[in-house]
């Protein structure tokens, strides 16, 4: 068994860090487990925990504040067989916190130290989110009015399975780490130290302090019995197991001949819920089906079930560049929402263009030839109307045939319809 | 033939795995969110991986996490969410992480309009990270190029170790449009290279006659180090001025030197034409169409279509606009890429036309303003 820290870049802590402390125990902690420095990756981010993986001999990642968590779950995910040990400092924790969560709850299998020394020590100081309120710093009186954070306790609430907390002087660091690592899920140990370049300078902090803090607080040693479960990349990789492999579509034979030669254009003028965008592409699809170039331009809103819905779709044996519409071979009128978005559209039009409207909905004036369509009287649902546009357009034999209809249906819904 | 209608952003998910991408995070954005949904069918079935972040910060951060693992990811998203990846694409770009960010933009500025259209993230794409060093930005037009050029970036941020990023628009990503899957050209598909000789491994040392250092996996057989300090070729933070200037230099030049090898384009030059459009992205369709109109009445005008946005290809632009005196570019933005064409091209008489409203920039604007201002 031999250690692991690297013999050329001996540790550069001020006297009396707490780290180094730190540094040894994970040490003994790899040397106990007898393991390689390539079965080993350090993951570290930014302040004096930052500069963890450059005194080992093992894979190292280190970046910025606060994210070593997120490198980590992207590292686990593509070699889970490594050993992930991330650090991070009580800044970390703040400025990271979001990450410290997710992976709480995620439980992939990755061991966090938090090497918390109860301030930022690297600029000066300042407090952190574990400063204690009566304490001085490089903060001012900032550090003494915001309530400081248990992370142990903020850990066991997100879902972290194993949590502690421990003293940088415990004689038995290295087998809390250990058992950490070797532990099946995410683990989290909270390692309380002394910062002596900073914290000491104006607060009061000693090793027996540190022990007395620690029994004040209701015991984290270990496995957290309400979080057990199974770990997430096995969990994810049974999932994944059993999904079903997917395909770039076949793609559509040209079968039939449209029923008007050159470019054709359509919008479909309506409200979120109405199935505006399928009908938009089942009329697409039936373009295919006659070997049209087909294009489908959406516009609608960010909200889900209410608000305008408009769909373009352009079918036209020449390329399609251009993707808006400009001269409509027909108009389909749904909703009043779909009209307000497009009223200057009214306007333009000639009697060339045919729109549907549904009857109960009104348009500005125009000069399109008209057809009405009573939806509600033949009582067809809202989310059906668009599809049943389509249906009153390809018995006109106008833009699609009503054989390219039913190719499109058959394909888009793969005769579940 | 066979044609087959898919959306844009479906097309990218394609393109990705085509490449060999087989690990994707992302984080919920409109109008990115249909590549996420894509990557979510095609991944896990076939062994890759998929997460979703608790944000974009740390849907990049997974991206390099598992990159420096040895696989090929991609993250994507839309400017706000851009914004959040920022100083993950410096690490990327300082470290030499090879990464694609699919960027489907929409109107801004912030938050903006979810479900609009624009081009206005072109500058910032370059310069939204810490350091402003290089990386390399393509803009897809069509569906084709969602397939293609997404395979493009995967393969070119192999190749050079960096971030690429794919500059769509939600009028590209969720615009459906139909293909002949069967006529589409494939790139080779180029894997990152191992570092060559037997000497002892390290991350940041060049490969021989070449800007690129060499890659050996976080989890490989040999130790690797990887880190977003300053450092040298052993990946260790160095302090020395000639040092960091020498890799800083390397990391531009990998980058910078190299544009002609992959300015992707399309140049439509008429022989007698004083006029030019040049353009990228959704616009490039409203000017072709122009282009077309104007050929069938006797006045024709080139264009040319830039889908390597960054670095610029400056050689291929001031080549391909040679002969003519007025250019024309239109942007969906209120001035960007604009900057770097009067940069070029400091003795031509160059227009632009913007616009940031939500809509598409219409052939018939376009024309308009040919007319305005060259007097047609």
């Amino acid at each position: 068994m031999t250690s692991l820290l690297n013999k050329n870049r001996p540790p550069v802590f001020c006297p009396g860090c707490s780290h180094e402390r730190i540094l040894h125990a994970l040490d003994k902690a790899f040397e106990h487990m007898g393991l390689q420095g390539n079965q080993i990756a350090i993951v570290s981010d930014i302040g004096c925990s930052g500069l963890f993986d450059t005194f080992f001999n093992t894979h190292a990642l280190h970046g910025l504040h606060g994210r070593a968590l997120t490198y980590a779950a992207g590292l686990k995910m593509a070699r889970p067989e490594l050993n992930i040990v991330v650090t991070m400092g009580d800044g970390g924790l703040g400025i990271g916190g979001a990450h410290l969560l997710a992976a709480c709850r995620r439980n992939l299998n990755l061991t966090l130290l938090i090497l918390n020394n109860f301030n930022f020590g690297m600029t000066g100081g300042q407090f952190s989110p574990t400063t204690p309120c009566h304490s001085s710093g490089g903060s001012g009186f900032l550090g003494m009015m915001e309530k400081p954070v248990d992370v142990g306790k903020v850990a066991v609430a997100a879902g972290a399975s194993f949590a502690a907390r421990a003293s940088a002087y415990q004689k038995d660091l290295p087998a809390l780490m250990e058992q950490a690592i070797r532990f099946k899920g995410f683990s989290i140990i909270d390692i309380q130290g002394i910062c002596p370049g900073r914290y000491l300078k104006q607060n009061k902090l000693t090793p027996k302090q540190i022990d007395e803090n620690l029994k004040q607080l209701s015991p984290l040693n270990g496995p957290v019995p309400e979080n057990i479960r199974p770990e997430y990349s096995s969990v994810y990789r049974e999932h994944a197991a059993s999904q079903e492999p997917v395909n770039l579509p076949e793609g559509i034979e040209a079968r039939f001949r449209p029923p008007q030669p050159g470019r054709q254009e359509v919008i479909l003028l309506g409200s979120a819920g109405q199935r505006i965008l399928t009908a938009g592409e089942i009329l697409g699809i039936a373009g295919l089906s006659a070997g049209l170039n087909v294009t489908q331009k959406n516009d609608y809103n960010v909200t889900v079930l209410t608000g305008p819905s408009v769909s373009e779709i352009i079918l036209s044996p020449e390329k399609i560049d251009y993707t808006g519409i400009t001269s409509p071979a027909a108009v389909i009128v749904l909703a009043p929402e779909g009209v307000a978005r497009r009223e200057d559209l009214f306007g333009n039009l000639d009697h060339k263009t045919l729109v549907i409207q549904a009857s109960d909905v009104e348009i500005p004036f125009t000069r399109a030839k008209i057809v009405q369509a009573d939806f509600k009287g033949k009582r067809i649902k809202k989310t059906d109307r668009a599809l049943a546009a389509l249906r009153i357009l390809a018995g006109m034999n106008r833009v699609l045939s009503p054989e390219m209809l039913d190719a499109a249906l058959k394909e888009r819904f793969k005769e579940k319809i | 033939m066979k044609l087959s209608l898919l959306e844009g952003n479906e097309a990218m998910a394609w393109g990705a795995y085509h490449a060999g991408c087989r690990f994707f995070a992302g984080y919920p954005i409109s109008p990115a969110t249909t590549i996420f949904n894509t990557m979510l069918r095609i991944l896990p079935p076939c062994g890759g991986t998929v997460l979703q972040a608790e944000d974009e910060i740390s849907a990049l951060g997974c991206c390099i996490g598992a990159s420096m693992g040895g696989l090929k990811a991609m993250t994507a998203t839309s400017g706000p969410g851009l914004s959040l990846c920022s100083e993950q694409i410096s690490f990327a770009i300082g470290s030499e992480i090879p990464l694609v960010i699919a960027e489907v933009q929409r109107l801004g500025p912030s938050t903006g309009s979810a479900t609009r259209g624009a081009d206005g993230d072109i500058q910032f794409m370059r310069w939204g990270n810490s350091g402003g060093m290089p990386l390399i930005v393509l803009a897809p037009v069509d569906i084709a190029d969602c397939f293609t050029l997404t395979a493009e970036a995967f393969n070119l941020a192999e190749a050079y170790r960096c971030p690429v990023i794919l500059a769509s628009n939600k009028e590209i990503g969720l615009t459906r449009e139909s293909i002949d899957l069967k006529t589409l050209r494939w790139p080779k598909r180029i894997d990152r290279s191992p570092p060559s000789g037997n000497d002892p491994f390290l991350p940041f040392k060049s490969l021989p006659g070449k800007n690129v250092p060499g890659f050996l996996p976080i989890g490989g057989n040999h130790i690797v180090r990887q880190t977003s300090s300053t450092h040298g070729a052993p990946g260790y933070i160095t302090t020395d001025p000639n040092e960091i200037a020498a890799m800083l230099e390397r990391m531009k030049q990998k980058i910078e030197a190299d544009v002609d090898k992959f300015t992707f384009a399309e140049a439509v030059i008429e022989p007698k034409a004083e006029t030019m459009i040049l353009c990228y992205g959704v616009t490039a369709r409203a000017a072709k169409a122009v282009c077309n109109t104007l050929k069938a009445e006797g006045k024709p005008v080139s264009l040319l279509i830039l889908k390597t946005l960054w670095p610029v290809p400056e050689n291929f632009i001031r080549q391909k606009t040679e002969q003519v005196t007025n250019i024309l570019v239109p942007e969906m933005n209120l001035g960007q890429y604009v900057r770097e064409i009067e940069r070029i091209l400091k003795h031509k008489h160059i227009e632009f036309l913007g616009q940031m409203d939500g809509r598409l920039i219409t052939p018939d604007r376009i024309k308009e303003v040919l007319n305005d201002k060259f007097a047609q």
